[in-house]
């Protein structure tokens, strides 16, 4: 298959070793990965602000970089939930008709990476090695916006050598927030505290997502604590085998 | 109240943050009706075709209030009842005391009703000299201390029964009384009854009206609202124009879903429902005062609209990561959590500083929208106000508002997002740009908004090649 790697501009800047990391597993389970290089953001950080004037540009970008892909993977959960989910209302925004019925045409083709390899791949082993303790947070963007499920857990199963062992209070959000860490962040820091005990709390060595904007919260605290837990991309995880890191 | 005369929540949040004995307090209570909502949802087979069908009853009284309402006035003005029409705060509370001065009553009880909270209904008649007395045991706990209601289901949620037994004992001049709930439920109980007996006039709010019968609800667990409705002469309910339900058998669907989304039970054990004035049997004169006090403003807006289908079970407050750190007194709004963050801006406006700064009171997780019994998307409307925020500073804000170094940056950041050569430039100037910050392969002191971040977090430093570095070297 010929897949259209979406990066996010945070991964690109800040996470690249994840970028590779997906481009390797794609191309070990036999498809062809494009880049398109004109991609830059998606527009979350400022939809979620209240700007959203200010990122119609995007949304006619994102569809001109990836109409034409057979199909669209990202490993970035919240990214990919903005687009689903706002594409289509800023689309509306916009007021153009031709820019609406690009946006529906384009979003079922739009997959974020984990989903992307168990329900559309039907691939749940990978041939990852990982002999660590580690604990998945499922970030909210995923579980409540693109209705993730089961699917990062279901590749972290699969995955030789781990231990995997579950979070306490899952299902409850880091309280990273995007720009509410900065604009409220008394709460943001008292949601991070109870986040990073529970972690703890777990023995774990490496906390995973499905989301490297979470896991810069949450690695960020982890390491000034001196905590000795590191935090590590899903895709990371999984692209690592007997023989070490696929890069 | 005067316009931005009240903090903002990010101003005061880390005061009530700090608070030890509130933070246990609010996380023990909220997780405990949190664990028991669950367990009474999960029994339902048709829980999601319930929240659908309070959703599309609530949606069919939006489109069609105007009717709903007048045909609401017809059927409890033939019922015996006399409805009176109130734009606004002030309009309504003039219409109550009067209609308690023609009583000469100054003895009231009162249902807990958040609506008249809204109103500062108490305060209003108080200046009249008329003492209302909360009947609700948490209601009557905030109105001993003179605190403010913190949640809208369990106002006294912030206090636990240590602090509670100090309170009875010194307002109700106790000598002797125990911590134990039943000691302090007696406590209030002998405190209330004489004045049940006493009072000429109940006010109340209500959950429910019915526009083809007249009949309003107040549902409840403690039976003191089944007294005020019930014993005086004469009882006055003042109602949210949003509360209506257009027929009898639409109750049903909200008597399943209320319960048990607000105090995890099956079915309250207080559900009374009045039709008009009966004669020889309960209050002989019934006056619904309806309220506006900025509802029609929601109602004009297409997205904010849904707020307006709220039926106050508190299940989002009890969700909420954010309310169960600050409680319900950060919000500055008798609304606080999640509902409180889209009801309180719309029905205050935007120049109310401490309104606006509530749409940014949530990180977005969404838990509010999963558990909401009539499926209001707040997660969305926090977003749609966030935007007329923004919109409303730009154009209508002082000077402060209009140059937010937020604006210039964002505008800034999208201008560089949509042109590849900028957004490549940028990558490559904040790559530069870290070295006067990067110490030992991390950052931990950001300068301005951003030392908010590197107060408690460490970052990881840009590494030396971008994803499309390594991309466009690897072909």
């Amino acid at each position: 298959m010929n897949i259209s790697l979406f990066i996010t501009c945070f991964n690109d800047t800040l996470y690249p070793e994840t970028g590779k990391a997906v481009v390797s597993i794609l191309e070990r389970l036999g498809h062809t990965v494009h880049f398109p290089l004109e991609q830059t953001c998606c527009g979350q950080m400022h939809y979620n602000t209240g700007y959203h004037e200010e990122i119609n540009p995007l949304v006619e970008r994102f569809a001109d970089q990836f109409e034409s892909a057979e199909a669209v993977v990202s490993p970035s959960a919240s990214c990919v939930g903005m687009i689903h989910e706002f594409y289509p209302k800023l689309a509306a925004l916009s007021g153009s008709k031709v820019l609406q019925d690009r946006i529906d045409a384009l979003i079922p083709k739009v997959h974020e990476f984990t989903m992307f390899l168990v329900n559309e791949l039907k691939v749940e082993d990978v041939g990852a090695y990982y002999p660590h303790r580690v604990t998945y947070h499922s970030t909210c963007h995923s579980l409540r916006s693109l209705k993730i499920g089961d699917a990062p857990l279901r590749l972290l199963r699969n995955v030789k050598g781990i231990d995997l062992v579950d979070l306490p209070g899952a299902l409850e959000c880091c309280g990273f927030g995007g720009t509410f860490a900065l604009k409220n962040a008394d709460t943001s820091a008292a949601m991070l505290g109870d986040k990073i005990r529970h972690i703890k709390n777990t023995g774990a060595e490496v906390c995973t997502s499905a989301d490297n904007s979470c896991l810069m919260h949450i690695g960020g605290a982890l390491n000034r604590q001196r905590s000795g837990v590191k935090t590590v991309h899903m895709a990371e995880i999984l692209n690592t085998t007997e023989e070490g890191a696929q890069v | 109240m005067k316009k931005g005369s009240q903090p903002t929540f990010e101003e005061t949040a880390g005061t009530y943050i700090e608070n030890a004995q509130l933070r246990r307090n609010i996380g023990h209570a909220t997780k405990t009706i949190r664990d028991k909502r669950q367990l009474v949802v999960q029994e339902l087979d048709d829980w999601e075709e319930l929240r659908e069908a309070g959703r599309q009853i609530k949606q069919k009284v939006m489109n069609n209030l105007d009717r709903y309402l007048l045909q609401l006035e017809k059927s409890v003005s033939k019922a015996g009842g006399v409805v009176h029409w109130a734009a606004d705060a002030e309009d309504a509370n003039r219409i109550i005391t009067n209609l308690i001065k023609e009583k000469k009553g100054t003895d009231v009880v009162k249902v807990k009703s958040i609506t008249t909270d809204e109103i500062r209904l108490n305060q209003a008649l108080e200046n009249e000299g008329i003492h209302a007395l909360e009947t609700d045991l948490a209601e009557l706990i905030v109105q001993l201390a003179g605190d403010e209601p913190s949640h809208i289901l369990v106002p006294a949620i912030h206090k636990n029964r240590a602090e509670i037994r100090e309170l009875f004992k010194s307002k109700l001049n106790l000598k002797e009384l125990s911590d134990e709930p039943a000691d302090l439920a007696e406590a209030a109980r002998l405190y209330l009854r004489k004045n049940f007996l006493k009072a000429k006039v109940g006010i109340s709010g209500g959950n429910f009206a019915v526009a083809e019968t007249g009949t309003v609800a107040v549902v409840e667990s403690e039976g003191n609202g089944r007294m005020c409705t019930t014993l005086p002469d004469t009882l006055i309910t003042v109602l949210g124009i949003e509360k209506i339900v257009p027929e009898w058998k639409d109750i049903e669907v909200f008597m399943q879903l209320l319960p048990r989304s607000s105090t995890a039970e099956r079915m309250n054990p207080y559900n009374t429902f009045w039709t008009g004035t009966t004669e020889g049997d309960g209050p002989q004169k019934f006056h619904l005062v309806l309220l506006d006090n900025g509802r029609t403003n929601v109602l004009d807006d297409e997205t904010g609209r849904q707020t307006l289908h709220c039926i106050r079970c508190s299940a989002c407050l009890n969700v909420c990561p954010v309310y169960e750190r600050t409680g319900g007194h950060a919000y500055h709004s008798v609304y606080p959590g999640p509902i409180g963050a889209i009801l309180t801006p719309q029905l205050r406006g935007l120049d109310d500083r401490s309104a606006a700064s509530l749409p940014y009171a949530s990180s977005l997780c969404g838990a509010c929208y999963e558990v909401c019994p009539v499926k209001i998307n707040i997660p969305e409307v926090l977003l749609h106000l966030r935007n007329k925020v923004v919109l409303h500073q730009k154009k209508e804000g002082g000077f402060r508002q209009k140059t937010d170094p937020v604006h210039l940056a964002m505008k800034f950041l999208a201008r560089a997002f949509s042109k590849r050569s900028r957004y490549e430039r940028l990558q490559k100037m904040g790559r530069a740009g870290q070295w006067f910050y990067k110490k030992d392969g991390t950052i931990s002191k950001l300068p301005g908004q951003l030392s908010k971040w590197t107060a408690i977090r460490d970052v990881k430093p840009v590494p030396e090649k971008t994803f499309r570095e390594w991309w466009r070297d690897r072909k």
